[in-house]
């Protein structure tokens, strides 16, 4: 792996918390936050080329990046959380993907192919899925709330950590198989999982919990 | 949507590109910047200007959220996407009701949409309220994050070792925490450097979080109580006879996952340890069912305050909703204090040709269409829209506003120019911001743009780097407005 320090690299992605880049075989791209107080690993994808110098013979591919940069788009780069970010798999470029489908607040519907490891956020971003995410995957925030529609497939999913819950807490539409899109991880057991994106509720009530008048 | 669709299509084949929808967004916080987004995704060629009175964006994401909570923030990342959009502007340093007017600015745009949210308090109405060393939690939030309007607050936190502050929601904790906390912890946050100062030599040991009803009732949530419960080398004293809950309490926790979780913590943190307060020891005081009844004046300085008396309650149903209210028991009791906090909710505040209800002190509004008037007859102001706090009253969390903005937008905005309610019918198109800008020009009002906010957000990252803080905030009117405009 290569480390960069990433003055330049933070000013292009506007953000000025990046620490450091590290480079993985993969031809994945780690940012490191400087000053979090969680220890936060985020990645990112992005367009390459022009910001590492050529002679760098650890990028065996540029990353590209399918989500679209056009001026309305809402996200130029994401940056997700994921775990075990370390972990550079030894060597094959090959990664093993399953099949998630999004079914919007309309009721549309659209499989895409998630690469084990992604989180659904991320995964959403790429496809240019409707998900918001305001807080960029780090726990401070519901917005990326999705409903896993099948029990059966929530219940493969590791419990929700307390901090997790207590974002639940405040999520809009919140249901029994409630999860935050960013801490869903793809592995191979959830092929096939459906998940929705709740309906913006008219009401702002969150489980029958109404906002105190002052 | 296929007619607006149309429309759209027509103009951009039109030779006067200013037929677009023209729209003027009055509040740079998330309400503003939400509704923003969705706008300029629904509706092609729109063009948004968001006004603010300050130089600076991003409303209570900047002035409110507390410094050691930066995750909170990044959501300005987003918003700054918005702004830098070609088809939006960010128009700083403009005040509705002094820089402009709100009828000036409904001749120059289609539509008008204000989320300038609540920047006046919830008075107590007890005597005392007006003795200096009393501050609303507004203050004293906007104090520490360095807000212009705050900067010379100077709290007097070195004549007494007692806090209280009143009110027991998430603004409540965060004011507590920021005066418990270790001040090394505090030094690489983005808190104002006078604010930090002051915290480092404050003598405040003991902070008492006072509510007029029980631990089921509080209004703060899970991370935060959470994390107030953690900090390092703080006491926790909450008395296990308010933890009893009542069948009413039950009924009230049966149905709220967040009142629920937060009573388990309450009481688990309650279980008596065995620890032993240290002289200096830092402690935190949950005080439930007491009443704020008067706040008691200094003998030895004059107009400042001592101390307060707090009656006891009780819970009572109340017949009219059904919730437990507090009720007054006629037992009082008195104790010292040299700083109070008021955090029980902030008010809106209405200006010049705006509807009010005073009463529940919001804009009347159906989905955020303005209504002319809050009771009786009302009819809806054309081209009039709310946002956020101004049109819900001041609850909620940021994205709160996610879903706010979508009903403003989506069922209000989008469906009045569906229907030819916003645009002029004579096909004459708005000024808008040509408009607005030579209106402000002509009154020497010194605009900043969002290149303007660069300049002030590089200047305080560049003054935080020195002293290894993500930024120090620039907290004058003058400094803020200098580096913007240079």
């Amino acid at each position: 792996m290569v480390v960069f320090h990433v003055h330049r690299i933070a000013q292009r992605l506007n953000h000025s918390t990046l620490s450091s880049v590290l480079l993985h075989d993969s031809g994945h791209v780690s940012l490191l936050k400087m000053g979090s107080s969680r220890s936060i690993n985020t990645a990112a994808k992005f367009r390459t080329w022009g910001l590492l110098p050529s002679n760098c013979s650890n990028v065996t591919s540029p990353c590209t990046s399918r989500t679209s940069y056009g001026p309305l788009s809402r996200y130029q780069i994401f940056l997700g959380l994921r775990h075990n970010e370390y972990c550079t798999t030894p060597g094959n470029g090959e990664k093993q993907t399953i099949s998630v489908t999004f079914v919007d607040k309309d009721g549309e519907e659209k499989q895409i192919k998630v690469p084990v490891g992604m989180s659904l956020l991320e995964a959403a971003h790429e496809n240019d899925i409707e998900l918001e995410g305001a807080c960029e995957g780090s726990l401070a925030c519901s917005t990326c709330h999705v409903i896993v529609m099948d029990v059966d497939y929530y219940n493969k999913l590791e419990d929700p950590t307390d901090e997790e819950n207590d974002m639940l807490d405040l999520a809009f539409g919140l249901t029994e198989t409630s999860r935050l899109g960013c801490q869903v991880i793809a592995k191979p057991e959830l092929d096939g999982i459906r998940v929705a994106l709740p309906a913006a509720t008219r009401n702002f009530a969150v489980d029958g919990f109404k906002p105190k008048p002052h | 949507m296929a007619l607006s669709r149309a429309l759209s299509f027509y103009r951009s084949f039109s030779t006067v590109p200013s037929q677009s929808l023209r729209v003027c967004i009055v509040g740079s916080g998330p309400a503003g910047f939400y509704t923003a987004d969705k706008i300029l995704k629904a509706h092609e060629g729109a063009e948004v200007d968001i006004v603010d009175r300050l130089p600076t964006p991003f409303g209570l994401v900047r002035s409110g959220v507390a410094p050691d909570h930066p995750e909170t923030k990044v959501v300005t990342n987003q918003f700054s996407r918005v702004a830098q959009n070609g088809h939006c502007s960010f128009i700083g340093n403009v005040s509705l009701g002094s820089s402009i007017s709100l009828a000036e600015l409904r001749e120059l745009y289609d539509a008008v949409v204000l989320s300038y949210g609540a920047e006046s308090d919830q008075a107590l109405g007890i005597p005392g309220e007006e003795l200096a060393g009393i501050y609303a939690a507004r203050e004293f939030v906007w104090w520490y994050n360095g807000h212009p309007d705050c900067r010379n607050l100077a709290p007097d936190l070195k004549s007494s070792d007692t806090a209280v502050i009143i009110g027991q929601g998430n603004v409540a904790l965060d004011v507590a925490r920021i005066l418990l906390r270790p001040t090394a912890e505090l030094a690489t946050t983005d808190i104002s450097c006078h604010a930090l100062a002051a915290l480092g030599e404050s003598s405040i040991r003991k902070v008492y979080l006072v509510g007029r009803r029980g631990p089921a009732q509080a209004a703060f949530t899970a991370k935060e109580l959470r994390e107030v419960l953690r900090i390092k080398d703080l006491s926790i004293e909450i008395r296990q006879e308010d933890l009893s809950k009542t069948p009413a309490d039950e009924e009230e926790l049966k149905n709220n996952r967040i009142k629920r979780r937060i009573h388990e913590l309450l009481s688990k943190a309650a279980t008596p340890a065995t620890s032993i307060c240290s002289p200096g020891q830092k402690e935190l005081h949950f005080v439930f069912f007491r009443k704020p009844d008067r706040f008691l004046e200094s003998d030895c300085r004059n107009g400042y305050i001592a101390g307060l008396r707090m009656e006891r309650t009780i819970l009572k149903e109340d017949v009219g909703s059904g919730k437990q209210i507090a009720v007054g028991t006629g037992l009082f009791a008195e104790m010292e204090c040299g700083l109070v906090l008021k955090s029980v909710g902030y008010k809106s505040i209405p200006v010049d040709g705006l509807p009010f209800d005073h009463h529940k002190g919001v804009v009347p509004n159906v989905q955020g269409r303005v209504l002319s008037e809050a009771y009786g007859d009302a009819q809806v102001e054309k081209g009039l829209y709310v946002c956020g706090w101004l049109k819900r009253g001041p609850t909620g969390i940021i994205a709160t506003n996610l879903y706010c903005a979508e009903e403003t937008q989506v069922a209000s905005i989008s469906e009045d120019v569906l229907r030819g309610a916003v645009t002029s019918r004579s096909g004459l198109s708005k000024p808008g911001r040509e408009g607005l800008l030579q209106l402000l020009d002509s009154r020497n009002v010194k605009v900043v743009t969002f290149g303007g906010w660069e300049k002030i957000d590089n200047e305080e990252k560049r003054r935080g780097s020195l002293k290894n803080k993500p930024r120090e905030k620039l907290t004058t009117w003058q400094d803020l407005l200098e580096v913007a405009t240079k």
